[in-house]
């Protein structure tokens, strides 16, 4: 096992004195119960102790409101992947694949919308910070996905790649927009104190056109620096880039572009903007000078912004094998020795190294739910890019994710049904964990207690449906419910609680001299079968209908069948007897006295 | 149809009505309840849909669901009803019957009447008083009629604090549904497959009438009443087989329709247009049954733009004697004259859809995947 990273964290429990007082504690499957004893440390005196239990979740995430539509809605995603995987060929698997990864990433991002929303209209300050950092965690993950969508699932070659990863970069620096409509819809757009704030920012981005839209209007303000901004602008339309669906290949490209930025350095070098500081830097950017571009740290943000521009104006065509060596070079330079890495640089820097191993085994360190490892990781599976190399206790990395991931669900008091999905793709675990797990859900209604029938009959687990029958047939009887105990026996097929009910509405026939729900006993039809004790109470009851109905001779064949049939119990044949002696003094009963001594046989 | 729009609620969905639009009004229906079950606190919730002119919107899809405003109900909530446009009744797990009032103006919601233990147990081995699961509830202003399983039929009425008249182990197994024949006669189903008509204008405890399937006692668990012929029944059944009853002629079904792969939680005529009708399952799957008594050319299997219409299935009993002049489809038995079209109204399979309602051209579900789906062009 590995070391811990750091120190564990200490949980205070309210009104537990753990400094007088012993705890003790139980684990369960997600939950801890924790009390205090009676034991006393040390020599204190006797105070009052804490009458409570307190039970300690680890996963607060399963609680919230907001992140169980988000289970929910991956839960969908992921039972339709596991679908579709067998009509997944060729060409389209790929395109597939990519779409349901932008399913689960439009999920992740709908969620944090909303919590973003709450945490604005949140009412104490506390829960909005909670809600805020949800958000940027949510966020983190997103991030994360999104790139090993590029690098893993859309495996995109050198040129497209850095296509996507400006996409990426783009799709996280979300205030551009705001700052670009404010500028805009202001009087003067080239006199406001962000303007070149924003000049610079688009330009980072790769975003030329509107840039240079925006040096027009500072050329149009200003006639002095008409000239340069002409120049610029030009050079940024020339800019070679690789368009989707164009013929160009990766050669010619590279060529253009080389071309295009020995132009620039020319510019540079004949000093054309030396009189506008502004149009110099950006210029400088361009030419991907990583001097220039640290300078702007504070409009990057981050270092995988800093690369991905690096990357743009420096090597545009740089392959998916080489990416690492920029990432670390990147993340060194931009963090300059003054800060270390964060976890979620770590994670970023694994995938950039294509290593999935260590970017699931950061993920799972740093997050407090298995919920984005386990989904990923099963996306992954699907592109088959996990080895199977077996962990030491014998599944494989995707089904343990899935089936830790799948008990946090059963521990909650409502997702469990989600759960029952997520076993069912474990092929090897799955089941056993599945049938361990459903047994011990609290059947507070009939109605719950179906629905996990219905669950535990379509998958063939005939233990467990015997079992949950049986407690519900036992709580019928304690209620007195014995029509709802025998249908639960039926449907469990269980003979022996069968036998148990009958011999309860027989024993009710002999103290109260009459049965009482006939409504039940008059209407088992082919259900009277399972068991013989049943069997015999129908068949007692016809007797005594047919004895009703005054059809005596069909009574005396009955209840001499009935008694020569042993199936009746021994308790019950002195009543057999009783009920006999009015058909004996029949007139009819011709046949029947010479059977007499049959009965007296038995007795 | 037009698109049906799904909306993830974090609460599983039990139960789900269409408030009632004003008699004589030419408005769709634009608010629903729903309750929730399963959760440590489970709440019965008003949503609109469609315009809300002064409240703001969350940036949703328009016509996408608002929740209007919530309340605690103790216990699952295992039936709903609306008894008038402001007042719901619903059924708790805990044996509870709580009548909620609804104050537009306030957007909020109340609890107006309560009736703690209609439903308990009694029995030999069960503590005193130990609360029975109220299962299904009817209303049919000023009366409401609730049903249990304890077996116990109870009927109230509102403001009165005592249930006027209750019969007591009507029933030897769990009562499913309970719905309203005519006005003093009310039909129930239960766990060992019978129909049981009671007549609250008789004295005893007995039904008037029992009707069931011979053959294997199959738990009922949804019943409705048609609308314009009271003596048409259709239940749902645990093998998700849908029955069609004539409590008038026997006591067999008229048709069994082999319909969903599991439990059949709620069958609904739809209210005006009774050739039409809707059944839920457990199997995650809604569907929507089209009866017409035209000719064979009339409808084609394929049509209504369903990516999911299926197959005709229509097998018959033999039981059934019927007279020629009966007009309703659902009776005849006439294979070559009727046919029925089934589609499948939810895009995917999902888990267990727990409910639906229908009024004029909207229709709304739940789901135990914790989403409600609505729709407001069934008939397009």
């Amino acid at each position: 096992m590995e070391e811990l990273d750091g120190e564990p964290t200490v949980t205070l429990i309210p009104g537990v004195n753990s400094k007088n007082k012993q705890m003790c504690f139980d684990w369960g499957p997600g939950e801890m119960l924790v009390c205090e004893t009676s034991f006393k440390k040390g020599k204190s005196e006797l105070v009052p102790g804490c009458p409570f239990i307190h039970i300690i979740r680890k996963d607060v995430d399963v609680y919230s409101q907001i992140l169980r539509k988000l289970f929910n809605e991956s839960h969908g995603i992921f039972v339709g992947l596991q679908r579709i995987e067998e009509e997944l060929t060729g060409k389209s698997r790929k395109a597939q694949l990519v779409r349901v990864s932008k399913n689960y990433r439009s999920v992740i991002r709908a969620c944090m919308e909303e919590m973003h929303q709450a945490a604005i209209a949140a009412k104490d300050a506390s829960s909005s910070r909670q809600l805020s950092s949800q958000v940027s965690i949510l966020s983190a993950m997103e991030l994360i996905w999104n790139l090993c969508e590029i690098l893993f699932i859309e495996v995109a070659p050198a040129g497209p790649l850095l296509l996507h990863l400006l996409d990426w970069v783009r799709l996280h620096i979300c205030e551009v927009d705001s700052l670009l409509a404010d500028v805009l819809g202001s009087e003067n757009p080239s006199k406001h104190e962000s303007f070149w704030k924003l000049v610079t920012i688009l330009v980072l981005q790769g975003r030329l056109d509107e840039a240079r839209q925006m040096l027009s209007k500072e050329a149009d303000a200003n006639p002095t620096s008409a000239g340069m901004c002409r120049i610029l602008g030009d050079l940024m339309r020339t800019m070679p880039v690789l368009s989707p669906g164009n013929t160009q290949t990766l050669t010619e490209l590279e060529l253009k572009w080389q071309h295009w930025h020995e132009e620039c350095e020319r510019h540079l070098q004949d000093s054309t903007f030396a009189s506008s500081p502004h149009l110099e830097s950006l210029c400088k950017i361009m030419l991907g000078d990583e001097a220039a571009l640290l300078e702007q740290k504070e409009h990057l943000n981050n270092w995988y912004h800093f690369l991905v521009t690096r990357l743009l104006y420096s090597h545009p065509t740089v392959k998916p094998t080489d990416l690492h060596f920029y990432a670390q070079s990147s993340l060194d330079l931009f963090l300059g020795g003054e800060s270390s890495p964060e976890p979620l640089d770590n994670i970023l820097m694994a995938a950039f190294e294509f290593d999935i191993h260590q970017v699931i085994k950061e993920c799972s360190i740093a997050l407090s739910n298995w919920w984005f490892v386990a989904h990923l990781t099963d996306l992954l599976d699907h592109c088959k890019l996990l080895q199977s190399h077996n962990l030491y206790f014998g599944s494989n990395m995707r089904e343990f994710l899935l089936l830790e991931y799948a008990s946090g669900l059963f521990a909650h008091h409502s997702l469990w049904q989600l759960g029952v999905d997520y076993f069912d793709y474990c092929p090897e675990l799955g089941r056993v964990s599945l049938e361990l797990h459903i047994e011990r859900i609290p059947l507070s209604t009939e109605w719950k207690a179906l629905k996990v029938l219905r669950i535990c009959e379509q998958r063939q687990m005939t233990e467990q449906v015997r079992s949950v029958c049986k407690i519900l047939a036992m709580k019928a009887v304690r209620n007195n419910r014995l029509g709802s105990a025998l249908s639960w026996s039926i449907r469990a097929k269980d003979a022996a609680f069968a036998t148990l009910v009958s011999d309860r509405f027989l024993r009710d026939y002999c103290e109260h001299g009459c049965f009482s729900d006939l409504d039940l006993i008059d209407n088992l039809g082919p259900a009277m079968m399972l068991s013989d004790r049943l069997t015999f109470l129908g068949k007692y009851r016809e007797f005594h209908r047919l004895y009703g109905e005054k059809r005596f001779v069909d009574a005396s064949f009955l209840l001499l069948s009935l008694m020569t049939s042993q199936i009746a119990p021994r308790s019950f044949w002195m009543t057999l007897l009783t009920d006999a002696l009015p058909l004996l003094e029949q007139k009819q009963g011709v046949l029947w006295k010479s059977s007499a001594h049959k009965r007296i046989h038995l007795t | 149809m037009e698109e049906i729009l799904a909306k993830f609620v974090s609460q599983k969905i039990s139960k789900t009505r269409w408030r009632p639009v004003p008699p004589g009004s030419l408005q769709t229906a634009d608010t629903f309840a729903t309750g929730s079950w399963d959760n440590e606190e489970n709440y019965v919730s008003l949503w609109s849909i469609g315009d809300l002119g002064s409240l703001d919107s969350d940036g949703g899809l328009e016509g996408d669901h608002q929740l209007l405003c919530d309340i605690k109900h103790h216990g699952d909530v295992m039936d709903l009803q609306f008894f008038d446009q402001e007042r719901i009744v619903a059924a708790s797990s805990t044996g509870c019957v709580t009548i909620f009032l609804y104050r537009p103006n306030n957007r909020a919601l109340s609890v107006s009447q309560q009736w703690t233990t209609a439903h308990y147990h009694t029995g030999p081995g069960s503590p005193s008083c130990s609360s029975a699961p109220c299962t299904g509830v009817v209303c049919n202003s000023p009366e409401i009629v609730t049903v249990g399983e304890d077996g116990r039929i109870n009927l109230f009425r509102v403001d009165h604090k005592e249930a006027v008249r209750t019969i007591d182990n009507a029933d030897s197994s769990t009562l499913h549904a309970v719905t309203f024949l005519r006005t003093p006669e009310i039909i129930t189903v239960n766990s060992i497959g019978q129909l049981k008509i009671w007549d609250f204008r008789q004295q005893g405890n007995e039904p008037s009438q029992i009707l069931s399937l011979t053959g294997d006692r199959v738990p009922l668990h949804c019943v409705d009443r048609h609308p314009n012929q009271q003596h048409v029944v259709a239940t749902g059944g645990q093998d998700g087989m849908l029955s069609i009853w004539d409590v008038r002629q026997g006591t067999m079904p008229v048709s069994l329709l082999k319909a969903h792969e599991a439990e059949m939680w709620e069958v609904h005529f739809h209210p005006s247009n009774p050739d039409h009708l809707f059944t839920c399952s457990e199997d995650g799957s809604l569907w929507h049954w089209a009866a017409s008594t035209d000719g064979p050319e009339k409808s084609s299997l394929f049509h209504q733009g369903g990516r999911n219409s299926t197959f005709l299935s229509h097998s018959i009993s033999n039981q059934a004697n019927v007279h020629q002049s009966l007009i309703s489809s659902w009776l005849s038995t006439d294979p070559a004259r009727d046919r029925i079209e089934i589609t499948s109204l939810l895009p995917n399979r999902t888990l267990s859809v727990n409910t639906l309602d229908v009024l004029g051209p909207c229709l709304v579900c739940g789901t135990d995947a914790e989403a409600i789906y609505v729709t407001r062009q069934l008939f397009s």
